[in-house]
């Protein structure tokens, strides 16, 4: 803020992309933020370049192996590789005990075979946050788990969002009947306890079904659930925005009711709705890490980030591979992201809010 | 106060038959049942099936099963469980008790925890505290609950200070009564500090940013005006102005209260009606689930009501013929 103050002249003269600015206004940890969401958003998009093997390979020789510590080779030996690990040899077949070998080195090779990073074979492989009980890969499987997990939160905010708006704005525009009838629907849905009710629902999902139809039904039904919300708060500002002066100007100018909700109406809720939108995303992922975490989601042999910590309710699991908890970290980092990044949004785009 | 009291109970009538209706609509949608299992068993003949199916009253229309329902639900009776063999009424009685007990705890956990804390670093704006509670506030309100509960498991499991997840310990039924008591609180600990951490960073945000508000304005300056102490201002003027959007928050989040404490149940296998909702959707066991979705919204109601009676309590401004015009 402060060095914008003191260079007005410079930023007049060389004007800074849209980008940019606003990167220059955001704090540190909304940039943080901003880095872990792309981040998780490529890992979803380019799943097969991150993960350095298929998911759903199970190395049965390595179940439950710990996470390998990674090392930077010496500047000879950078020909072989830049990085290398000690590989892991069970030691302990009953209690899954691993002893890393340090008279051995695998190199880890960086862009190839076109992953970002993969050893030569997933026969000898390198477990950068251990494995599963199947002995699969489970940084890759997480790469693989960021698809529904960090999609969940979009797809659900669209949706439940074209409903809320074109709902909220319709009731508070028209009013009368349609408007008391929305309401005391809403309501009811919004009196309900939301997880208990989801729980409810998620027994409609058929088991088998295939991960992506499962995807969506899961987002049709936390959709279902979050509306009510939604619409309500658009309605209320809608019927405010119906008595200011503009919309009454556009009234008498002849403007169609259509028209006046898309142009006018519309438009001026936006801003909040951008808000909202953002700080709801936590809540789908999360809903949806709750349902496959309880197996009620996603099932085996797909992956989110809710269905790998299932892993940990086994006591005995937490106890001896802590590493399973990875997983949730992801989670965390995503929903806090969201968090600081709609409290940032809400700064920019509501000053009336602010605070 | 009676009237109001009234007016609030008749108008949860249509919502609570609204809400049957809708979980009944959702129960008959679900792929399969109960018996679907049981068929696929060649040990049990089709007839025993058969008879099963009528003596649930499974074979009839919808119509008719709801009414029926819905009829026993009026007379206190929320059907057979038919995976406990039970009356449903018994099985959720307890476990109601269970999640009622953890969610109390939990809020007063964060109330006590949320409002002096809130209120210091307001007080004590952009301070090093502030700056470092408030951050702490956003990590705790983003860490999911069932992943803060595999932590505290975790942290149980290595320490060996509390007990792994349950209820009560094995040796439960031989203790006296202080220890049984005793024994309960020291299973509680972990969840009620699990479920209160969520709800202490959002609720002291809250309080921040209300103090905050509410200290620029002018009644405080012309407290301030008067020559009052920096004490009386604060507890006497701001804190009180504070405290009605804190009550209505905290009524609003008592859905994420319930939804958070079924989540920790399930993770740390504690005996409350979020882990029995669980199981029976698990097992299809249809009239437990709607049984346990309709204690969870009359629990959710009763809350509700009691936070508005709260608001009325310490707020003077609102009373209860402003509130039953609502």
């Amino acid at each position: 803020m402060n060095a914008t103050l003191a260079t007005p002249a410079i930023e007049m003269a060389r004007p800074l992309s849209a980008w940019r600015r606003e990167w220059r206004h955001a704090s540190w940890t909304v940039r943080l933020a901003a880095l872990c969401l792309t981040v998780f958003y490529l890992f979803a998009l380019a799943s097969p370049f991150f993960a350095p093997y298929d998911p759903t390979f199970q190395n049965r020789l390595m179940p439950d192996c710990p996470p390998m510590r990674v090392h930077v080779a010496a500047p000879p030996d950078w020909d072989k590789g830049l990085f290398y690990t000690h590989p892991m040899k069970m030691v302990d077949p009953t209690e899954r005990r691993y002893a890393s070998d340090p008279s051995r080195r695998l190199y880890i090779h960086l862009l190839s075979h076109g992953h970002l990073f993969t050893t030569d074979s997933p026969i000898e492989p390198f477990y950068l946050m251990g494995s599963d009980a199947l002995g699969r890969d489970l940084y890759s499987r997480i790469v693989y788990g960021a698809r529904v997990s960090m999609f969940v939160g979009l797809v659900g905010v669209v949706i439940s969002f074209s409903l809320g708006i074109t709902i909220g704005a319709l009731s508070g525009y028209v009013g009368g009947v349609v408007d008391n009838l929305i309401m005391r629907w809403s309501e009811i849905e919004m009196s309900l306890p939301s997880f208990y009710f989801l729980l409810a629902l998620a027994a409609i999902i058929p088991a088998g079904l295939s991960t992506v139809v499962t995807f969506f039904l899961i987002v049709a039904i936390m959709s279902f659930i979050s509306w009510a919300g939604f619409a309500r708060i658009i309605r209320g500002m809608a019927s405010t925005v119906r008595g200011l002066p503009y919309v009454e100007a556009a009234r008498a100018l002849g403007a169609s009711r259509s028209r006046i909700i898309r142009r006018h109406v519309i438009p001026s809720v936006l801003g909040y709705a951008i808000v909202a939108a953002t700080l709801s995303i936590p809540g789908f992922i999360l809903g949806e890490s709750a349902l496959s975490l309880l197996g009620l989601g996603i099932q085996e042999p797909a992956s989110s980030w809710g269905n790998l910590l299932a892993a940990a309710e086994d006591v005995q699991n937490l106890r001896h591979y802590p590493w399973i908890l990875i997983p949730g970290i992801f989670i965390f980092l995503a929903v806090m992201s969201f968090n600081f990044l709609g409290d940032h949004l809400r700064d920019r785009l509501d000053p009336s809010n602010a605070g | 106060m009676g009237r109001f009291l009234l007016r609030r109970l008749i108008n949860m009538i249509p919502l609570l038959i609204g809400i049957t209706i809708l979980s009944f609509l959702v129960m008959s949608l679900v792929p399969g049942d109960f018996f679907s299992s049981l068929k696929m068993n060649p040990q049990i003949s089709p007839l025993v099936i058969k008879q099963m199916e009528r003596e649930f009253g499974l074979d009839q229309p919808l119509m008719v099963r709801y009414f029926k329902w819905l009829w026993s639900v009026l007379h206190l009776d929320l059907g057979y469980s038919l995976a406990y063999h039970v009356s449903v009424t018994s099985l959720i009685g307890s476990r109601a008790l269970n999640t009622v007990i953890l969610s109390a705890s939990a809020m007063l956990f964060s109330w006590v925890l949320a409002i002096p804390i809130g209120i210091a670093v307001a007080v004590n704006q952009n301070s090093i505290w502030d700056r470092i509670l408030s951050f702490l506030a956003f990590f705790g309100m983003s860490l999911p609950n069932f992943f803060l509960a595999f932590l505290m498991m975790y942290f149980a499991l290595k320490t060996g200070w509390f007990p792994i997840g349950g209820t009560y310990s094995v040796d439960y039924a031989t203790l006296d009564f202080w220890s049984k008591i005793a024994d309960r609180i020291n299973h509680l600990i972990l969840p009620v500090f699990v479920l209160g951490v969520a709800g202490m960073a959002g609720l002291m945000r809250l309080m921040r940013s209300q103090i905050l508000e509410i200290k620029n304005s002018e009644f405080v300056r012309t407290a301030r005006a008067k020559g009052l102490s920096e004490r009386v201002v604060i507890y006497k003027h701001v804190l009180r102005n504070a405290l009605n959007p804190f009550v209505t928050m905290a009524g609003y989040s008592l859905g994420d209260l319930l939804g958070g404490a079924a989540l920790v149940e399930a993770v740390m296998n504690l005996q409350g009606l979020g882990l029995l909702l669980l199981d029976a959707v698990r097992s299809l066991d249809i009239y437990l689930v709607m049984g346990s979705v309709l204690m969870g919204t009359v629990l959710l109601l009763i809350g509700n009501l009691l936070a508005d009676l709260a608001l009325v309590a310490v707020d003077p401004r609102v009373d209860f013929s402003s509130m039953a015009s609502q």
